[in-house]
């Protein structure tokens, strides 16, 4: 049961308190949208088996919603930020990149 | 014969005997005893029948790792089954009765099954219960059921509690022998927070029973120094009876603590769940001894060596007066050596290898034991208790050159590290081949948060298994964990063991190694499963090359034993069978729990009442006592009705609906979700949230609004009303209230972070009592206090004020289509305003009522339902609600959904009032039918129903319904087929049945 | 205007600890950032207490402010305090981008006092009670609801809504049960 650090309380929480909340960095894709772009906004999801961006809120908790980088195969945490950031720091995206050599970037 | 000697046992208390009962028989034990130790010193050596063949079944460890002993313990509600014998401990009035048999023990009818078992192979269900189909429902299925299954289901409710409990450490010991002390040690010294747990109710493990020696004294005095020290320190914590059965994501254990197990009644939990956070893991957990494939293994009186060894040691239980060793090992000679110096005769060690030369050996032969090397034991002799075993040469095919009468055998065939808790997050093992087992990796540990190593094997669980580098190996984990945590540890030399030189094992798989099929189909790999080495080479020779795939086709290793007798013995087998490599074959996954967990120390506190949270309103209490009864919405706990004396469901249900409509409903509306949103930019945003405008919503005011989810299909509907110039109000259905505010938060801090808006969940601050029907203005006016005519507050306006004393805020708005006003005061004054108006309002008629009127009152005005005329994958626009859908707003939420072709389709099903032709109600659920069939034979539909109701206003059945094309076909009819044949026509009308203009709740 | 009643009328418990629902008391919601011009005046003037910092607790008597996340404030006041607090906040705040809203009847308050009370709440959330700090205010899960509590003497005082009070109570009634003590 994964512990993530919620950046915006400091709290260290458990799973149980905190609600997934998919993919982070979506870009919304509204009226006047192509129907391409709308379906990359709505359905179109990496599914990666390693280094992942997601979005959780501290649920039970400051409410608060937070993005973490982890990897899915390991459960390693690179680290949480908040929100408001509409890509991965530039210090986390360094520590995936001196930890997983192999990753090919955030894009 | 097994019985008690009359010296020795550690472990027991010969001055405190207990008296207990096995299969109503009336037997004697001693404190510290465990149920098979006891058993054992009864002469009770057959316990239980097989899973399959029910052959005669004994106890074979002494430990977590027993496959057979499995018995029912306790009654009525302390009635518990598959209790394992070897970890029970005794107390005085325990009762336990023998499984899988019928109709007794010492004469089952499904032994038959043993003399069919060549009919019985691997993959015996799979091949014959196909053909024919209807056969497996009527004939196998219950023949099955009936005589396979371990223990018996509990009928009664459990009479005990259980709890949960939260820790937190730095460092998590599990296994308390000699290694866990001195990991705990070396992490305490060095001022770990440390938790050690201990399956067992004592400490020590092995050690003491081996005879080791530590610094020179005997094991025990460094076990007593070791508890002694950890006491005393403020940063450990010391738990028995708590098994750490499984290891989780980053450093999470679950353990099982057995509280009141062996004191049942004394008021204490029976079990507790303990979930631990810890920083790094040191798993102390031991390691198994393996059986000796030989035909026979499985009669009872054949034990592990070690088994036998720990009985006579911790117990003085002598399983045998003559016990046969069988061995590949030096280990083994330990239990020949304790058995003679227990006075018991020995006759025989069978020793596998050509070449013996241990100093084990030596001291046994000192003893005066017979040593056979380079032998094996061709069979077992016996049926339900061992009688001999004939013995012949391990190279050879199984002829027998001698019979050695005896009344137990001994086997060992080396020892596998218990690598449970290090493999249940991933950790890799490594062969070893001098030990011939699976041992940690250590350069391939389960990995934590951080991408540093969660578990850290120590000891046996980490391969060393003499007790010297057992001991080093814990001590070195312990600063290891430590270490890794930031912490020093101190410099201190570790204790040393001294243990007699062992001479290398040589694997054996199966005895003899030329054994031909009938003697390997006695062979016994997974006793509780019924698994034989015959099986694992058929599987084999029938493809089954990965080891995942024979285990499930075989079942070996199944069930409550998960490998862990079996597992080695098992995969050698198949390596040999597939001319293949013990490690390229590989082990099944390790999974938790390590032992069985009791479902009542999984579910902890969540019974009876705290079963779930349920949410109740300020006057939930006077709902009961009225006895409404109750429906779940959402947590909540809405009153469906409130019968009287007599009355049917229904039948209150109708009397409500006519007596809101004629006279005055009240109903108890707090669970409606209320949400302030509040800030410069509030009227944006709920015009990007709501399909309609709410920013041009005038302070005073209420409008109706839906929310779509970006897919633009509906997800909630409710009645905003305006504050003042920055703060709206928005309710929400009754069980939206969390999801909608969390919804709301989602799109504030994740998209529209900028915005300058605050939400607050009130949802809970307001009782809210809907008061309907033709004579609320009048129940209104008695109460006094504010100005409630159509003048003041017309419909859909809302305003603050005092009824009858009590400060509310009153809504103008209407779910029934009744004049109607919804009324919220402080959830503090909740039940005193109900009773005031239910008491005010006895004049006019009042009556409480409940959802299901509601429901039939707003079916009968058309109005929808979230949850019932949508399924998440409706529009506004299919229910027809084009109003509320703003076209001149350039965005909202569902928006863009919405316009996607496949929603724009003409074809779409959408809303339409549905009247039966007959009057009656069409069935809940029930599809229109359309001619012809889809490409899967059914017939077409062309609707559905949504909400269908007995109308007491119109008294018809009403329904209303998506339809293809519906709005079009006004006057047409469509047929609804019923279950169990027949079908109900019913016309489409305008989903309106009453008040079409709606002057009613206008007035 | 009739007298508030707490969702349970002061129910008790005597266990291995005390458990007693108190209340009603009085809190108000504040939502606005910290940097608001005024904020930590107006907060004063409700309770007396400094502006809380991240996930603290400032307690004055019978009033307390309480950090609830980085915009949004628990203010604890006598519950025939609370139209005047209000008021004050709505004075200070005038023209600042807040919310204050009255949340006292939305509320359930209990409190956990003995020497093990602690142990009552370790059956119940996932949190490292030997951590918390004096004056710290955790928000998390009591089994299967939402909580906020701090340690306040010798016990704890714990908050949930409203709703779920006879569930909090039956969890903190069964937690506490002689006999059931972990230490």
């Amino acid at each position: 049961m994964l512990i993530l650090e919620c950046p915006c309380c400091g709290v260290k929480a458990e799973e149980t308190e905190l609600s997934p909340g998919g993919e982070a960095h979506l870009k919304r894709f509204g009226p006047g949208s192509s129907d391409e772009e709308f379906e990359a906004y709505m359905f179109a999801r990496k599914n990666p088996k390693g280094v992942h961006f997601e979005r959780w809120r501290h649920a039970y908790g400051c409410g608060k919603w937070f993005l973490a980088a982890r990897c899915t195969a390991t459960l390693e945490v690179f680290g949480t930020y908040p929100a408001q950031t509409s890509e991965p720091p530039a210090d986390i995206v360094a520590k995936i990149k001196a930890k997983r050599p192999d990753w090919k970037g955030y894009k | 014969m097994s019985t008690r000697l009359a010296r020795g046992g550690r472990l027991i208390d010969r001055g405190a005997a207990q008296e207990f009962t096995f299969n109503g028989k009336r037997m004697k034990g001693f404190k510290g005893d465990t149920l098979a130790a006891a058993l054992l010193a009864n002469d009770q050596m057959l316990v239980g029948r097989s899973f399959k063949y029910h052959r005669p079944r004994g106890i074979v460890a002494s430990g977590a790792e027993e496959p057979n002993a499995l018995v029912n313990m306790g009654e009525g509600g302390r009635f518990e089954p598959n209790q394992r014998t070897t970890t029970t401990e005794l107390f005085d009035g325990l009762t336990a009765t023998s499984q899988n048999h019928w109709p007794s023990l010492e004469f089952d009818v499904g032994v038959v099954n043993n003399y069919a078992a060549r009919f019985l192979p691997a993959g015996f269900y799979y091949k014959t219960f196909i053909h024919p189909r209807a056969a497996w429902k009527h004939l196998f299925e219950p023949i099955v059921r009936q005589s396979a299954g371990l223990g018996k289901v509990p009928k009664d409710r459990d009479a005990d509690r259980y709890e949960q409990a939260y820790a937190f450490c730095d460092v998590l010991v599990a296994g308390g022998g000699v290694a866990g002390l001195q990991a705990a040690l070396v992490a305490g010294r060095a001022g770990a927070r440390v938790i050690l747990l201990e399956q067992a109710p004592h400490w020590g493990g092995r050690a003491p029973v081996d005879g080791v020696e530590i610094d020179g004294k005997p094991a025990e005095a460094f076990v007593e120094a070791a508890l002694a020290e950890l006491s005393a320190m403020e940063n450990v914590t010391l738990r028995t009876r708590c098994m750490a059965f499984g290891v989780y994501d980053h450093g999470y254990v679950l353990a099982e603590e057995r509280v009141a197990d062996h004191t049942p009644g004394d008021g204490r939990p029976k079990k507790r769940l303990w979930r631990i956070r810890a920083g790094r893991i040191v798993s102390a957990t031991g390691a198994i001894e393996r059986p000796l494939s030989f035909a026979g293994n499985d009669i009872p009186g054949v034990m592990l060596a070690s088994a036998v060894r720990d009985y006579v040691v911790n117990w003085a239980v002598s399983p045998g007066d003559r016990t046969v060793v069988v061995t590949n090992n030096d280990d083994a000679y330990r239990t020949a050596i304790a058995l003679k110096e227990a006075g018991l005769d020995v006759p025989a060690v069978i020793d596998a290898r050509p070449n013996v030369t241990g100093d084990l050996p030596a001291k046994a032969r000192a003893l005066g034991i017979r040593i056979e090397t380079g032998s094996a034991i061709v069979k077992v002799k016996g049926s339900k208790r061992v009688t001999g075993v004939a013995i012949g040469l391990q190279a050879g095919e199984g002829a027998a050159r001698e019979e050695i009468a005896c009344d137990a055998v001994a086997m060992s065939g080396g020892w596998s590290p218990v690598v449970h808790l290090w493999s249940h997050c991933g950790g890799k093992l490594v062969w070893d081949e001098a030990a011939a087992h699976f041992r940690p990796d250590a350069a391939r540990p389960p990995i934590t948060h951080d991408g540093s190593a969660m578990v850290i094997a120590a000891g046996a669980a980490n391969g060393a298994l003499p007790a010297g580098e057992c001991l080093a190996d814990a001590d070195r984990a312990g600063a290891e964990a430590a270490q890794a945590l930031g912490m020093k540890p101190k410099k201190a030399k570790a204790p040393e063991a001294a243990a007699p030189a062992e001479a290398r094992m040589e694997p054996v798989w199966i005895m003899p190694q030329g054994a031909g099929p009938a003697l390997r189909m006695k062979m016994w790999l997974d006793y509780q499963n019924d698994v034989k080495v015959s099986d694992v080479q058929l599987a084999a020779r029938e493809g089954y090359t990965s080891v995942e795939h024979t285990k499930r086709y075989t079942t070996l290793g199944m069930a409550t034993d998960q490998g862990k007798l079996s597992n080695i013995n098992g995969l050698a087998v198949l390596a040999d069978s597939l001319n293949a490599e013990i490690p390229q074959v590989g082990t099944t996954t390790f999974r938790p729990p390590y032992t069985p967990v009791t479902i009542g120390a999984l579910a902890g506190e969540s019974r009876g009442d705290i079963f779930q949270p349920l949410r109740r309103t300020p006057m939930h209490a006077w709902h009961e006592a009225q006895g409404a009864y109750f429906e779940p919405v959402g947590l909540w706990r809405r009153p469906y009705c409130y019968p009287r004396a007599g009355e049917t469901h229904e039948q209150a249900v109708h009397r409500e609906v006519t007596n809101t409509r004629e006279r005055l409903g009240l109903l108890d509306a707090s669970t409606l979700g209320k949400i302030i949103v509040k800030g410069p930019d509030a009227g944006r945003f709920l015009d990007m949230l709501y399909t309609n405008v709410m920013s041009s919503l005038p302070v005073g005011k209420c409008r109706y609004g839906l929310m779509c989810n970006e897919q633009g299909f509906l997800s909630d509907d409710g009645v905003v009303a305006r504050i003042d110039e920055d703060t709206w109000l928005c309710h929400t259905t009754s069980g939206g209230a969390d999801r909608i505010h969390a919804w709301m938060e989602d799109w504030l801090q994740c998209e529209w972070w900028d915005w300058k808006v605050y939400t607050a969940n009130v949802t809970e601050q307001y009782a809210q009592v809907a008061v309907v029907g033709p004579n609320a203005r009048k129940l209104l006016e008695k109460l006094g206090g504010m100005d409630v005519s159509r003048e003041a507050l017309p419909f859909m306006q809302w305003a603050d004020g005092e009824l009858g004393g009590f400060r509310c805020r009153v809504y103008r708005i209407s779910f029934s289509g009744e004049l109607s006003y919804e009324i919220a005061v402080p959830a503090s004054e909740g039940m005193a305003f109900w009773k005031a108006l239910n008491d005010a309002g006895a004049e006019f008629g009042a009556m409480p009522y409940g959802t299901e009127c509601l429901h039939v009152m707003r079916a009968e005005k058309g109005f929808i339902m979230i949850g019932d005329e949508t399924d998440g994958t409706v529009t506004p626009l299919d229910l027809c609600l084009d109003w509320a859908v703003s076209k001149k707003k350039a965005d909202f939420l569902g928006k863009r959904g919405m316009q996607r072709t496949y929603l724009a389709n003409p074809e779409r099903w959408k809303l339409v009032g549905l009247e039966t032709l007959d009057g009656s109600v069409i069935p809940d659920g029930a599809y229109a039918v359309a001619p012809g069939v889809n490409g899967n034979g059914q017939r077409n539909t062309e609707g559905r129903v949504t909400s269908t109701y007995y109308s007491p206003t119109l008294k018809r059945g009403i329904a209303m319904g998506l339809v293809r094309r519906g709005p079009e076909r006004m006057g047409e009819t469509v047929e609804f087929p019923k279950v169990g044949g027949g079908s109900v026509k019913a016309r489409i009308v305008s989903p309106v049945f009453y008040d079409k203009d709606g002057e009613k709740q206008n007035v | 205007m009739s007298e508030p009643v707490s969702a349970l009328g002061g129910a008790t418990h005597q266990g291995f600890a005390t458990i007693r629902e108190i209340g009603p008391l009085g809190m108000i919601t504040l939502r606005a950032k910290p940097d608001v011009k005024g904020l930590a005046a107006a907060v004063k003037a409700v309770t007396g207490t400094a502006l809380p910092a991240q996930r603290r607790i400032e307690v004055n008597g019978d009033r307390a402010a309480g950090w609830m996340s980085p915009d949004e404030y628990l203010l604890i006041l006598p519950y025939a305090d609370v139209a005047a607090g209000l008021a004050a906040l709505a004075a200070k705040l005038k023209g600042e981008h807040h919310l204050a809203v009255d949340v006292s009847d939305a509320r359930a308050v209990f409190r956990i006092e003995g020497a093990k009370a602690d142990q009552v709440l370790a059956k119940l959330s996932p949190v490292d009670l030997a951590r918390l700090e004096p004056g710290e205010l955790r928000r998390s899960r009591a089994a299967q609801v939402a909580a906020a509590f701090w340690k306040d003497g010798e016990g704890y005082t714990l908050v949930s809504f409203r709703s779920v009070a006879g569930y909090v109570m039956g969890l903190l009634t069964h937690s506490a049960q002689t006999g059931s003590e972990l230490a």
